[in-house]
């Protein structure tokens, strides 16, 4: 009995041996520098507990900057899951040759990888003030685009260049659910009277909606961390909350760490919250898909 | 006058021609099965008289009312699916008032009429569930409550049981044929499986490559079958070769064996010509005393218990026959190499003309 | 259904014309470098500079070291998981996401303040150490892909009864893993590799604030810079990239043609 007992603990420790080289990993590399900076969060330099930080969060400047990160991610996000909804819609229903959904499931597989830096370059090649867009635009139509208003380094530019990556992520993402719509939901509504427009309306949209809502919230949180395109094509001009985060990590411009790390717990918690709603969403989504 | 009137009814997809004119009549509250394996055609019948296909040629009549111009919306059909098809974003009484609201109903009306609806089922209590919460039998018994609730003048039901455990099958057939002619409303019924087909329906459409072989009720459909693919495609079937012997009375040899048809064999028939019969499995019988006009003399080759009957196979000259006794305690099945004499009326020997 | 067809066609060639023009003016951007023609002479700039190929070739080796280490912890990890600990299954999924969820520069600074020189594990105390911090990072970023990747090809093949007809015929814990778990994961494994690739290669916040000469510092540097060697740099990446996602495209074909999961 005893020596089984042994035999079963032996076991059980093997087990969880197997995963420790991941938990370490883990550990280190997420867990720790997160709770670091949390708990850091919390406390003043001389390491105590004050909520001073998160205070220091609700000045003009930070919130500004947070405002306008969640501006730009709201719209990319919205518009690049229109957007994307309506290509995914066009190649799965919308009785095009084949040929076009597989080509535009692998483009958008390059393209929604295609972010940081060159894609900055990209877009300032194209809507920049000698971009090729700008030029046709001026040389052929004779609209002086910056003259409107347009600002690539603003916020509708920095929206237009981000969608570059969004919109194939929603095709990406929504693509599988658009093809589990049954072709017998769509009967069996006609067959009960229902006209095409009710179809979509009263079954379809909301069987999609959860997926389309909750990609939607992914393509927020996906805006709202990325740093590198903004940084290469604004510089340090435009003030979105990575980009403020990036400048106190290099030169402390807020001239106070632990308000460094409040600003990274707060972009925590706004990328958090999006993907814990998408995470249930999906599971939403997926249980009526079975 | 008949209620659904099919006429001259083809069908091509591309260059393949699935339905080969096709005309049928069925009486209003009838209960029709297209019976045959995948590819005959019944499914694209089906999907015909509900609006989803055009016909190539022909035309689709309900009420005396040419449906070719009408889309599936404004037919007033009611349709039952193989794979359930329920909403999954809606509760069952949601699904079951669909129609009733598309058809712009009151809701006291509609809430009325899927009570009485969900009554007829059986599952006024799971009125609340989301279908996913629900068994395949419970899901398609409301899919038949939604296809129901707006009063179709046509129920189709495509192969609705198909994707259900053999047990819910039978009890669920047997469910709908209940409401069927409760309501006695106009049903047609697409399967593959002959049981079904046979226990539940006025009248059996046998098809085979896009025609039908044979129309008609049940009981003919199974006793006198028109050609040899629906005497093989409906219940167990002996085909047996034998050699006409003599046209004049009626005799033929079974190997060596000769006996006298009752059916004749026609004028174009001469003696030494091969000729294919059927005979069904429960038809003889070799136990003491047993009745019939007839006797074939052969070997037992193989005896298998099937619990209600036992299946025998027995050879006669060149041919096996298959024979099934009914279980009984006290009976000694036949042994293997036994010699025995099976018993059978000639009449039940049908002569399989192509 | 006309209409349909007809909205169909102008969402795609919408979406067409968003995605296809800034690649083709960037790649006529690029040609711009000589004075009214059109040459190659951004990108015979670009080769030529000794920093491009030092920062190039510094990347691919911490993406090929990368996708060594993370194939090393991840493959044993969801094997050892989906065999022996299912309970912990939700667990490590969970972890795994994190990364998707923590943005990358909330992570590097963590790092910063964990592991500096004055700390007990002083990863940036010298340049190796930073290099293999870096790696870490990578890793860190990549898991997502990399776990669900091999975690889907793993699902393919009965890992269980595997293990056991191998451990019947008396192989050891080394032999299982590398000569029957690994061979069938393969595809899932190389999915993984050539998104970590893809990923590693155009990294610019990690490398940038651990200080090392990456290709994504470089990019942004030489944007910051200089006016025709960009573009020209955007249609390198970019090819880089499609290159990147043909390949795993392929290797996904290639892997449908096994047994189809339950």
């Amino acid at each position: 009995m005893s020596a089984n007992r042994a035999i079963d603990l032996k076991k059980t420790a093997i087990d969880w041996l197997g995963i420790t080289p991941f938990l370490l990993f883990a550990v280190m590399f997420l867990i720790a520098p997160t709770l670091y900076l949390v708990t850091g969060a919390f406390l003043n330099p001389a390491g105590e507990f004050t909520f001073e930080n998160i205070g220091g969060l609700f000045t003009d400047k930070i919130l500004a900057s947070y405002w306008i990160s969640i501006k730009v991610s709201l719209a990319s996000s919205i518009g690049g899951a229109l957007i994307g909804f309506f290509l995914a819609w066009a190649v799965v229903l919308g009785g095009l040759p084949s040929w076009i959904r597989s080509s535009l499931l692998t483009f958008s597989g390059v393209a929604s990888n295609f972010a940081g830096v060159p894609l900055a370059f990209a877009f300032l090649a194209t809507l920049g003030r000698t971009g090729l867009v700008t030029m046709i635009l001026r040389d052929w139509f004779g609209i002086n685009l910056y003259a409107t208003g347009f600002n690539l380094l603003s916020f509708v530019g920095l929206t237009l260049t981000y969608m570059y990556f969004q919109i194939p992520l929603m095709v990406l993402i929504i693509t599988p659910a658009l093809d589990g719509l049954k072709k017998e939901w769509r009967e069996a509504a006609e067959i009960l009277g229902a006209t095409n427009r009710q179809y979509w309306t009263k079954v379809a949209l909301p069987i999609l909606f959860p997926s389309i809502l909750g990609t939607t919230l992914l393509l927020f949180a996906n805006a709202f961390g990325a740093i590198a395109t903004a940084y290469s094509l604004t510089g340090s001009t435009f003030n979105i909350v990575p980009i403020q985060l990036y400048a106190q990590i290099r030169g402390d411009v807020l001239h106070n760490p632990n308000l460094g790390y409040a600003l990274a717990l707060g972009m925590i918690v706004i990328t958090g919250i999006s993907n814990l709603i998408y995470i249930w969403l999906r599971m939403r989504a997926e249980r009526w898909q079975k | 006058m008949s209620f659904l009137e099919l006429a001259g009814i083809q069908k091509s997809f591309g260059p393949v021609q699935v339905v080969k004119d096709f005309d049928m009549t069925i009486e209003k509250g009838e209960f029709v099965s297209f019976l045959g394996p995948s590819g005959c055609g019944k499914t694209t019948i089906l999907r015909m008289i509900a609006g989803f296909e055009t016909p190539s040629a022909g035309t689709v009549i309900i009420n005396g009312r040419n449906q070719n111009e009408l889309k599936p919306n404004q037919r007033n059909i009611g349709m039952v699916f193989q794979a359930y098809a329920l909403f999954p974003n809606m509760t069952v009484h949601d699904n079951v008032a669909f129609g009733l609201k598309i058809a712009g109903m009151e809701k006291s009306a509609v809430d009325a009429r899927v009570k009485e609806m969900l009554g007829l089922i059986h599952l006024g209590h799971l009125a609340d569930r989301f279908p996913y919460q629900m068994s395949g039998g419970q899901q398609q018994r409301v899919a038949l409550a939604r296809a129901l609730a707006p009063k179709p003048q046509v129920l189709l039901l495509d192969e609705p049981l198909s994707a259900l455990d053999a047990k819910i099958r039978v009890s669920l057939r047997e469910e709908i044929r209940a409401i069927q002619q409760q309501l006695g409303i106009t049903t047609v019924f697409v399967t593959h499986d002959q049981e079904e087909a046979l226990s539940i329906s006025d009248r059996i459409v046998v098809m085979n490559g896009g025609r039908a072989d044979q129309i008609g009720t049940p009981f003919d459909i199974y006793n006198k079958p028109a050609t040899r693919f629906v005497a093989s495609f409906v219940g167990t079937l002996n085909m047996i070769e034998a050699r006409v012997a003599d046209p004049a009375t009626n005799r033929i040899t079974i190997g060596d064996q000769g006996i006298t048809l009752r059916e004749p064999l026609g004028s174009t028939l001469k003696a030494g010509d091969k000729l294919s019969l059927a005979l069904r499995p429960e038809a003889g019988s070799i136990a003491e005393g047993a009745k019939g006009d007839t006797a074939l003399t052969g070997t037992v080759v193989s005896s298998n218990f099937l619990g209600s009957v036992i299946r025998t196979r027995m050879k006669v000259g060149d041919a096996v026959i298959s024979f099934d006794m009914f279980n009984a305690p006290g009976l000694t099945p036949p042994a293997v190499g036994e010699v025995a004499t099976l018993r059978f009326t000639a009449s039940d020997l049908l002569i399989i003309r192509e | 259904m006309k209409t349909q067809k007809i909205g169909a066609w102008i969402a795609v060639l919408f979406g067409a014309s968003y995605f296809i023009v800034p690649l083709i003016a960037t790649f006529e951007f690029s040609l711009r470098m000589r004075r009214g023609e059109y040459s190659f002479d951004a990108y015979r700039s670009v080769f030529s500079d000794v920093q491009f190929r030092e920062s190039f070739s510094y990347s691919i080796v911490m993406a090929i070291l990368t996708i060594v280490f993370g194939v090393l912890l991840v493959v044993p990890t969801a094997y050892w998981v989906r065999l022996r600990l299912p309970q912990m299954r939700p667990v490590v999924e969970f972890i795994t996401l994190m990364p998707l969820v923590i943005p990358a520069i909330v992570i590097v600074f963590g790092y910063l303040r964990l592991y500096n020189s004055s700390s007990y594990i002083p990863f940036t105390g010298s340049a190796r150490g930073t290099d293999l911090l870096l790696m870490f990072s990578f890793m860190t970023l990549s898991l997502p892909y990399m776990y669900r990747s091999v975690d889907t090809a793993m699902r393919t093949i009965d890992v269980g009864t595997l293990t056991e007809a191998a451990q019947s015929l008396g192989a050891s814990w080394p032999t299982i893993m590398f000569k029957c778990i690994f061979p069938n994961v393969m595809s899932g494994v190389l999915s993984g590799a050539f998104i970590t690739f893809a990923i590693v290669i155009g990294e610019f916040t990690m490398p940038s604030l651990l200080n090392r000469p990456a290709f994504g510092p470089y990019l942004q540097l030489i944007g910051a810079n200089r006016a025709y060697e960009p573009p020209a740099l955007a249609v390198i990446a970019f090819a880089i990239t499609w290159g990147c996602m043909v390949l795993l495209q392929l290797v996904s074909r290639f892997s449908k043609s096994a047994p189809s999961k339950p």
